[in-house]
């Protein structure tokens, strides 16, 4: 087997998976080779760490008291908001602390586009975006129009920009799919949408653990991520934006640090971004995602990148030596996704045979069905790759792939 | 077939594969639903595969319940197919007195039911049982 060499030098990839206690753990009485990380990613030694002397050493309610323990929860809260700016190059007042890249889109549907909108206005998405970056537009009161693909699933870029018309309000695009793993041209996207003063949003849910973003050279007006898919807790996220469109915007939720001054016949509010940030927040995801961040970055994203992009390239050629194997999603440009059906099995067959091997992956719509109809297909089996997979992984999941075909070939 | 023989078999196949297997050749065995069955008002809802229903009523006496159904996936037919073995042409009093949760985890199958699979299938027992609770009670 022949395999492309990466460019960077290989990974200490023993010494990167003993740094996740729970890639350890047997599954069905096998090794667990999980490969469901556009889902959620596994957890990091470093990251569980700082949750834990979060708790023990520094829990008490950030912005709030005069008391020490209120000082080290604040100090260490608001150097994760310093942490995670530097991170995707961004100054700290424009990193909105959320619940996830969900709720990061409901807040620029709410706060930014609904009351900028009239009926029939337009938000100019892709065929392969997520359900939350269609209906939360549609919540907003917006016509959602979808630019359609090829059949390998890379974006027609041409009609794309026919698309991007007088009605179109706001620009939103998956920086990387989370079915096929294309990646989209986002810079291209956001240099002709600006040319005709239409704001852009990058949903970054698959591109933040997988390669660079610099929101300064990217010039984009919202990004959008969440903490659990970059080796972070769960339940956090945040939203980054233009300075300009947060002072314009009205918050969305009220109470707790989001106020200024409150009386029954008006209050005002917090400044940027703390008046998107209604109610207590959740320090420990925050401090747990800084961690997380930092362990990363240590590693270098440039390495990641390379490290998964060899890995996509492996499994690739090794998918297609099973019998009856159709990749959903051979776009030139892909992150580390490999979606895929089988003649003879339909994909939860494959999840549940899989499952008995020790091999995790995702079966089903992957929360994409407009995509799912676009390839004629009712669901998808996907594979996703981590830092810490390696060629065991994959084979591991073609082994087991050769017993489906075994299994269930009339 | 009762559960006992059901687990017998099973125990007697020894390992996962060769039960999957059997559930896989009982799934294929499945009488068909007709074309006109596979319509939404047959379909049980569920989300990574598509699952249909149909029952007759055998008036009896006692009346009993027929149950006849289809999945696009081999291993939640082959399921359908052991969840009728326990249910189906039994009175609507033996339908509701089984505990299919138990059964299934007899024949280590356990998890198919689980919540997490969300599959349509667990969406059937539940529909099975309300079924036979209507039918009891008219």
């Amino acid at each position: 087997m022949t395999v492309a060499t990466p460019t960077t030098p290989a990974l200490d990839l023993t010494a990167i998976r003993a740094q996740f206690p729970i890639l350890s753990e047997r599954v069905r009485g096998k090794r667990l080779a999980y490969l469901d990380n556009a889902a959620t990613t596994q957890k990091p030694e470093a990251m569980l760490q700082a949750l834990d002397h979060y708790y023990r050493k520094q829990n008490s309610n950030v912005h709030r008291a005069v008391h020490e323990l209120a000082e080290r929860a604040t100090t260490a809260y608001e150097g994760a908001r310093d942490r995670i700016a530097a991170f995707i190059k961004a100054p700290r007042e424009q990193i909105v602390f959320t619940r996830g890249t969900t709720e990061s889109i409901n807040l620029v549907a709410r706060s930014f586009l609904q009351p900028r909108i009239e009926p029939g206005d337009e938000v100019l998405l892709t065929t392969m975006e997520h359900h939350s970056d269609i209906v939360s537009w549609q919540l907003a009161g917006a016509k959602t129009v979808a630019a359609p693909l090829d059949d390998d699933g890379t974006l027609i870029f041409d009609e794309w920009l026919k698309l991007l018309g007088p009605r179109t309000k706001l620009v939103a695009v998956a920086q990387v799919s989370n079915s096929l793993g294309t990646i989209n041209p986002i810079e291209d996207i956001i240099r002709e949408a600006h040319a005709r003063g239409i704001p852009v949003l990058v949903d970054g849910a698959q591109g933040i653990a997988h390669m660079p973003v610099d929101m300064q050279a990217l010039d984009v007006d919202f990004y959008a991520f969440s903490a659990h898919k970059l080796y972070g807790p769960t339940g956090f996220g945040a939203l980054y934006a233009k300075r300009e469109h947060l002072e314009a915007m009205q918050p969305w939720q009220g109470g707790g640090d989001m106020i200024r001054t409150v009386a029954f016949s008006g209050s005002t509010w917090n400044e940027v971004p703390y008046k998107f940030e209604a109610g207590t927040p959740d320090m420990a995801g925050a401090i747990g995602c800084a961690a997380a961040i930092d362990w990363l970055d240590a590693i270098g994203l440039e390495a990641v990148a390379a490290h998964e992009h060899a890995l996509l390239e492996y499994g690739t050629q090794r998918l297609a030596e099973v019998p009856g194997l159709r990749i959903i999603g051979t776009s030139p440009r892909k992150a580390g996704i490999l979606s895929f059906v089988m003649d003879d099995a339909h994909p939860q067959d494959i999840g549940s045979i899989l499952d008995m091997e020790g091999v995790a992956i995702r079966t089903g719509h992957h929360c994409t069905m407009p995509l799912m109809e676009r390839f004629g297909v009712p669901a998808t089996a996907r594979a996703s790759l981590a830092i810490y997979n390696g060629q065991d992984d994959i084979d591991q999941l073609v082994n087991g792939l050769m017993k489906v075909h075994r299994l269930f070939a009339a | 077939m009762t559960v006992d023989e059901l687990a017998e078999t099973f125990e007697f196949l020894g390992d996962w594969e060769e039960r999957y297997r059997y559930l896989i050749d009982l799934g294929r065995k499945l009488p068909p639903l007709s074309d006109a069955e596979h319509d939404d008002a047959h379909k049980v809802r569920g989300c990574m595969s598509q699952v249909w229903l149909a029952h007759d009523v055998q008036p009896g006496p006692p009346k009993t319940l027929h149950f006849r159904g289809d999945s696009d996936a081999h291993i939640v037919k082959g399921l359908i197919a052991v969840l009728f073995e326990l249910t189906s042409d039994k009175t609507p009093d033996e339908i509701l007195a089984l505990d299919i949760g138990s059964a299934f985890e007899r024949l280590g199958l356990e998890s198919h039911i689980s919540m997490n699979r969300r599959n349509g299938f667990y969406a059937m027992v539940e529909r099975i049982q309300q079924m036979a609770a209507t039918e009891r009670g008219s």
